[in-house]
């Protein structure tokens, strides 16, 4: 595996009223690394995502893609890049919602060509052979004219899945991505995220999951109350003798 | 009976044909119409205006878009009309139904705003979030992904304002139109008839939004159905 960070997210701190949700986390995600992240309910793992993902301004640290800072509090007060350097950093990443967030206005196809054309990435048909070979490699081709509204919840995720891969983006971030699914329908789901982990797709997964993050995870991450409580390999945190982190993997797991 | 019917006969041939009396009520139809139009239009397009200055994170435009929306809830719409038509254009030679179609659409504009704004507030911040998170820019996200999800939302309350409008224009004789109550209004005072004009007025805004309610309905339908292929 290559050493070199696509993310490098330093010290970040992140507060909603007075509340705070982040206290000084740190993480780097190497190129083709496979990063869970896993805590309780309300530990900020969401946060993280929002927070690198440029649809939430943090309070403190450094935002980082590549070379490319996104934002940094090293001057003394957080800096975030101008707008169109962060247009420019947005390219870097994709997010793959819970909710799928899908457009319902557009059919599947559209959802996937249109962000590509308007984004300025490629022209339409470009675009519009990346989105049929993205739905023909996810099994959805004859979704292509179907309309979000159609499609079964895990059809949605697998077209959200589509849709952010169009941007060819260097490193994907998943929230809770099969937690929105009927039980039956969260396998096709992860069979699709585990082939990319296969291509050496980066990728930083919160889930709930745990059979599929010790699976497909080079490294998890144990959030507790906005911090770090512990991180390694698979193996290491199952193996773990932390009661803390047993007790939150041992409940999931019944 | 048939005494009383040739009396009724009469009056109505008094009130509507003699002196083409109807040709005032045809014109004044036109006349509400026109205005009615032409205010709606501006009515959307001020109020979508003043809808972004309210969802707008610039205080300026907060500001703008409140105090915009304050004086024209807190004062009468006459009051409005007479003031843009006797004061605003006094010394603009426009033709009378533009100037009073811009009154009603600056009146309009405000409660449009609050229309639009609750219809685009209506869309989940997901969908926003989504399409910043695929590159687009705010603008973009704004005129491709939430604005035509908020077409939909807003239509119906929409189809309302424009009926509200309708029948607001009937004070348009203040600044000298001849619409359709001014139109009945006349004859009233032309023939010394009240009952006649005065309902025979009330019938024709009656049967003109029926007949808009009947098409707003089919076409919202209509939108309904398009959005479940
Ligand atoms: N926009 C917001 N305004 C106020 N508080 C917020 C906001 N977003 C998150 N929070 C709070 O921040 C904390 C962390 O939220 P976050 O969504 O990151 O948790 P999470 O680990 O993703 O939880 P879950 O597993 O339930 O998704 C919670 O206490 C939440 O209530
Ligand atoms: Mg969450």
């Amino acid at each position: 595996m290559s050493e070199d960070k696509v993310l490098e997210i330093k010290n970040i701190r992140k507060s909603f009223d007075g509340n705070e949700v982040l206290k000084d986390v740190s993480l780097s995600v190497a190129s083709g690394e496979v990063v869970s992240i896993i805590g309780p309910s309300g530990s900020g793992k969401s946060t993280i995502l929002r927070c690198a993902t440029l649809l939430e301004r943090m309070d403190g640290g450094i935002l980082k893609y590549k070379d490319d800072i996104a934002a940094s509090d090293e001057s003394g007060h957080m800096v975030y890049a101008d707008k169109k350097e962060l247009k420019r950093i947005r390219r870097y990443f994709g997010l793959v919602f819970q909710s799928f967030n899908l457009f319902p206005h557009y059919t599947v196809h559209k959802n996937i060509t249109e962000p590509v054309i308007l984004s300025g990435q490629c022209d339409a048909k470009q675009a519009g052979e990346r989105a049929t070979e993205l739905l023909e490699r996810l099994g959805l081709e004859d979704k292509a004219e179907a309309y979000p509204g159609s499609l079964s919840g895990g059809q949605k995720q697998r077209v959200s899945i589509a849709r952010a891969l169009a941007m060819k983006p260097e490193i994907l971030f998943f929230d809770e991505p099969t937690s929105a699914l009927d039980p039956e329908l969260t396998g096709e789901v992860l069979k699709v995220i585990k082939g990319l982990a296969a291509e050496h797709m980066t990728m930083v997964i919160v889930t709930h999951a745990m059979k599929f993050a010790r699976e497909v995870s080079d490294r998890i991450i144990f959030l507790e109350n906005g911090v770090i409580h512990s991180q390694g390999t698979p193996e290491e945190l199952f193996n773990s003798n932390d009661e803390r982190l047993n007790s939150f993997i041992g409940k999931l797991e019944e | 009976m048939s005494e009383w019917w040739a009396g009724v006969s009469e009056t109505f041939a008094r009130c509507f044909i003699n002196e083409g009396r109807y040709k005032l009520l045809l014109s004044g139809i036109g006349v509400t119409i026109k205005v009615s139009l032409l205010a709606v239009a501006l009515g959307m397009i001020i109020g979508f205006l003043i809808a972004l200055c309210n969802l707008s994170k610039k205080k300026p435009l907060n500001i703008i878009g409140k105090v915009y929306t304050d004086v024209i809830r807190g004062t009468p719409s006459v009051t409005q009309l007479m003031i843009i038509y006797f004061v605003v254009f006094a010394t603009i030679n426009w033709a009378k139904w533009v100037i009073a179609a811009i009154a009603f659409g600056i009146n309009s504009g405000a409660y449009v705003s609050e229309i639009i704004r609750a219809g685009i507030l209506s869309i989940d911040r997901g969908q926003t979030e989504a399409g910043r998170s695929l590159g687009l820019t705010a603008r973009q996200t704004m005129i491709y992904v939430v604005i035509p999800q908020a077409v939909k939302n807003i239509f119906p309350a929409m189809g309302n304002e424009f009926i509200t409008l309708i029948k607001e224009t009937a004070i348009v004789g203040y600044v000298g139109l001849m619409d359709i109550q001014k139109a009945g209004d006349f004859i009233k005072s032309a023939t010394y008839e009240a009952f006649m004009p005065l309902v025979g007025t009330a019938i024709i805004y009656f049967v003109l939004i029926k007949m808009l309610t009947i098409a707003l309905t089919k076409y919202e339908a209509y939108l309904r159905k398009s959005e479940k292929r």
